[in-house]
């Protein structure tokens, strides 16, 4: 697609197995630095399989996996998390019985919070602010969304993996959280999301990869695709393209 | 607005559980003997705490059950027993100093063992099976046979006593009702532990690391902690504070055997059960239950006694089926 | 998980039945071998233990079963051949929730105890004859049914750990209620009884020594327990080959994609758990009867559970044949373990932990270290490696 040394991450040929059953057929992809890529496709394509994969929270069976040129396939989770790859996973991984303060606090290093950092999350999220000593778990839905955000954001990231965060949310928190990540964007942090809405694809994505059935089956700008509409019917349905 | 009601009043029902016992017994017993009975409870309740903790902080987090935590108890009773005989002197003398100075040695020396023998336990053994229970099961239990007839071979098959320090025998008297010294030292050393324990769960870094995991294992990795390192630490401390309780429970028996852990074990289930399985905070309040009830049936209704922890805890499944303070599935 | 257990099985189509394809025959002589063969693999329900050494093996087993009061005489020997006839079918009732549906409980010695007091408690009370025996017998499977349905229902919903603990709590409980219910149990000291008559030593079946031995009532009691633990044992042959058994050993690999085709997992457990409660009754009730007694110690211990943990892993989970390989291994060691071990304390008397760790009381903790081992390197126990490897 582009220019190798662009490439933050990329995978190889990743297959995948859940147990017995096979879920990522050889996939390929290409992110590049200070880009967003969207990952999209319907539900069970093998998304948040690829986001687990890459996190190593599951081995892929074969193919490899590159991290600004280190391979990482088959390192332990923190240790990739380590290397500065976040990850906000689709069921959002708050910790219910903890303050929203200590959430955070797990996501800094051992000094834990520096002020500018800080500010600069509730700058983007002010509801966490009022909530700060409250338990995770008394938070909506969409508060535990920017929670899950703010966290991976604190300190800084050179990968952000994000899966679905707009799921389920209210029109104006979806557009709270765009506006957030767009803001991220215009810091040039590289990330690779996965999301439903194709609307917000649209807004936020540089480049695309559609998934189908474990396999990359299109991959190029989001604008391109965004012109076509035929190309987005074939590819994503009319569930997707009419999606809010 | 009554719904809010409810909701609170769900929530906080768990928490009146004990208190409710409490106050009910005291009619039932009458003032003096509940003064004694209360304390023998809540006695007997910080040294299941001991040994109850660190089995639900292990199961919480990596969600291994160790059928072998009973050797643990023994351990550290046949420890205290090795370390006491050349501090005789101290034990004997009346003086409350040498008592307590041996009696924190001791119980040093059995956390240490419990602890070491803990870390080359969860190596060699729990490493193999994790997310296995099956196999868990089994092989932890055929470790507890062996690790048991090892401490006869160690120590003997006999009895072996297990006296209290001088100044540490006898009964201190509050009005009427009666208190066994010891008992205080026990109340007074658990409830230390219990509060050196809420302090490092609430007050550090790793603390907050341990809470988190149990709610959630993979996040934790994901956020750059090696949990499996915390786990370590966490199956140590938990085997020493093992350790510990089988220290206290040995000299409140006064008699050590081989069986001192599994009798006491039982208990141990029954107040993970009760308090919720990965709940330190659940663990603590069934303790104190299964203590208090303990001593209470034992009073009121010996021939009951025995069974009726079990009886406690058939109630409390069918109110709250996953314990009183269940933490989040993974 | 899973290495050396049994590969998961086709489950079958909601009714759908198997049957064993007829075999076909060329001549008279070739149909007659042909019935003998199939009349065989009736009985086995088509699963023998293995190719030529296996089966051959299990047939000296079942010879020397057969003619154990023959071949070895002594009020002894016969009665370590009934204990283990008894704890083949404990431990074969146990496999099949351990080996096959993957469930671990620690109530079976509960329900063993169950039947044995059934038994026991009539007896006891002054009824004596076969009527006592089976109404007892039944009473007990009956009442080991019921309350493993109960439990099972209750609990088999949470995470296996989580029922192990309460099958603990619930076996001790039963303990307790044992050793305090005195007028019922007799307590701690158990119940002693008279058995129906032909199964009394002083009763003679025949005037004359067989063979050399004098057919007695022991021999006689032998034979009973024998022929029971024999039909109790191919009986749950048939069950783990049968639809129902393949769903069971499908459970055990992934209950999850198991309820996704449409079979309540938590039947198909409490069904196998009740079945083998009465299974386990069953054999309590002959325990009571070969001991003319029973007690707490005799069918409540914990101890007793371990031994049957012994077994089933040694033996083998998961196979059936394995229990039999198991209990026998392991009660002969009981008893001559012991005298191995003398020997070797006899011979390092000099140093006192050389001569502690070999002490014959410690038959426990070499069984124990074995248990473990083969956990960790053969978890498929030794008929299962006998069985693979060929």
């Amino acid at each position: 697609m582009t220019n190798g040394d662009q490439a933050l991450l990329r995978l190889d040929g990743v297959h995948t197995d859940i147990g017995r059953y096979q879920i990522l057929y050889g996939v390929d992809l290409l992110v590049r630095r200070g880009q967003v890529t969207m990952l999209l496709g319907r539900n069970g394509a093998g998304k948040t399989t690829t986001l687990r994969t890459i996190m190593g929270l599951w081995k892929p069976r074969q193919g490899g996996i590159a991290f600004d040129g280190r391979s990482i396939g088959g390192m332990d989770t923190p240790e990739i998390a380590r290397l500065g790859i976040a990850y906000v996973p689709e069921n959002m991984g708050i910790f219910g019985k903890l303050t929203v303060r200590e959430n955070m606090l797990l996501a800094t290093g051992g000094q834990g919070f520096v002020e500018e950092q800080l500010d600069r999350v509730l700058a983007f999220f002010p509801a966490l602010k009022l909530k700060w000593d409250s338990p995770a778990g008394s938070l909506s839905g969409g508060q535990k969304q920017m929670l899950a955000v703010g966290r991976a954001i604190i300190e800084p990231r050179r990968l952000l993996l994000v899966d679905e965060p707009t799921k389920g949310l209210s029109p104006a928190m979806v557009d709270q959280l765009v506006a957030a990540l767009l803001g991220l964007k215009s810091e040039h942090t590289t990330i690779l999301l996965v999301e439903q809405n194709f609307r917000v694809a649209l807004a936020m994505g540089d480049d695309v990869a559609v998934m189908d059935q474990g396999r990359i089956v299109h991959s190029g700008s989001m604008a391109a695709l965004g012109a076509d509409e035929r190309l987005q019917q074939h590819l994503l349905g009319l569930s997707m393209a009419a999606g809010t | 607005m009554s719904k809010q009601w409810l909701d609170r009043l769900r929530r906080a029902a768990p928490y009146a559980v004990t208190p409710l016992l409490v106050v009910a017994a005291l009619p039932a017993i009458g003032p003096a003997p509940w003064v004694t009975l209360t304390v023998a409870g809540l006695t007997m309740g910080m040294m299941l705490f001991l040994v109850a903790s660190g089995l639900t902080l292990i199961f919480g987090l990596m969600e291994v059950l160790n059928f072998a935590h009973a050797a643990f108890v023994t351990l550290g009773a046949y420890v205290t027993i090795s370390v006491l005989r050349p501090l005789a002197g101290w034990t004997a003398q009346p003086s409350l100093v040498l008592n307590l100075a041996a009696l924190l040695i001791a119980l040093a020396a059995a956390a240490a063992a419990s602890g070491t023998l803990g870390f080359v336990f969860e190596r060699v053994i729990i490493r193999q099976v994790y997310g296995a229970p099956l196999r868990q099961i089994l092989i932890t239990i055929g470790a507890l046979t062996v690790i048991e007839q090892l401490v006869i071979v160690l120590w003997g098959a006999e009895a072996i006593p297990l006296p209290k320090p001088a100044s540490l025998r006898g009964s201190v008297f509050l009005g009427t009702s009666s208190i066994e010294t010891y008992r205080l030292f026990a109340l007074f050393v658990g409830l230390a532990v219990a509060v050196a324990m809420h302090l490092v769960l609430t007050r550090t870094r790793i603390g907050l690391v341990v809470r988190a995991g149990v709610e959630d294992r993979e996040m934790v990795q994901a956020l750059g902690y090696r949990i499996r390192r915390v786990f370590v630490g966490v199956f140590v401390a938990g085997t020493a504070l093992a350790g510990m309780g089988g220290m206290m429970w040995g000299q409140y028996q006064t008699l050590v055997t081989s069986q001192i852990g599994d009798g006491m074990i039982i208990l141990v289930f029954i107040i993970l059960i009760i308090g919720g399985l990965g709940s330190v905070g659940g663990c603590f309040i069934g303790a104190i239950l299964v203590g208090l009830t303990s001593n209470y049936v034992g009073f009121l209704a010996p021939k009951l006694a025995l069974g009726s922890n079990i009886l406690l805890m058939a109630l409390i499944l069918l109110w709250r089926p996953r314990g009183l303070f269940p933490i989040a599935e993974h | 998980m899973g290495s050396g257990l049994q590969q998961s099985p086709a489950i079958p189509a909601a009714e759908a039945a198997t049957t064993p394809a007829p075999p076909t025959a060329a001549s008279a002589a070739g149909e007659s071998r042909a019935r003998v063969r199939s009349w065989w693999s009736w009985i086995l329900s088509d699963d023998p233990p293995g190719r030529l050494l296996l089966n051959a093996i299990m047939l000296l087993i079942f010879a020397a079963f057969l003619f154990a009061p023959f071949l070895f005489p002594g009020t002894k020997a016969l009665g370590v051949a009934s204990r283990i006839c008894i704890f083949v079918i404990l431990v074969a009732s146990y496999d099949l929730m351990l080996g096959y549906t993957g469930i671990v409980s620690f109530a079976h010695t509960m329900f063993f105890g169950i039947g044995a007091y059934g038994v026991a408690i009539l007896l006891a009370s002054g009824w004596t004859g076969w009527g006592a025996v089976i109404l007892g017998a039944a009473a007990g499977a009956a009442v080991s049914l019921v309350l493993a349905a109960a439990i099972g229902l209750l609990s088999l919903r949470l995470r296996t750990i989580f029922f192990s603990m309460i099958t603990l709590a619930v076996a001790s409980f039963a303990q307790i209620v044992a050793e305090q219910w005195r007028s019922l149990t007799g307590g701690e000291d158990g119940l002693t009884f008279s058995v129906p008559a032909i199964l009394k030593p002083g009763f003679r079946l025949f005037a004359e020594p067989v063979l050399g031995v004098t057919v007695n009532g022991r021999v006689i009691t032998y034979y009973l327990t024998f022929a029971v633990s024999l039909v109790l044992f191919l009986f749950m042959v048939r069950i783990v080959n049968s639809p129902f058994g393949r769903v069971l050993q499908a459970i055990r690999e992934n209950e999850f994609r198991v309820e996704a085709m449409g079979y309540r997992v938590v039947a198909y457990r409490t069904m196998v758990s009740a079945l083998s409660a009465a299974m386990a009754a069953f054999a309590g009730a002959l325990m009571a009867l070969v001991l003319g007694y029973n007690g707490p110690d005799a069918t409540l211990s914990f101890s007793l559970m371990i031994d049957i943990l012994l077994m089933i892993v040694i033996g083998g989970m998961g196979t059936m044949y394995g229990a039999i390989v198991g209990a026998i291994l392991v009660v002969l060691a009981e008893y001559y373990l012991q005298n191995v071990l003398g020997a070797i304390n006899g011979a390092v008397a000099g140093a006192p932990l050389l001569s502690a760790l070999f002490h014959p009381d410690r038959w426990l903790l070499w069984l124990g270290i074995l248990f473990v081992l083969i956990v960790t390197f053969f978890p498929q126990g030794l008929f299962g490696w006998l069985r693979h490897r060929r």
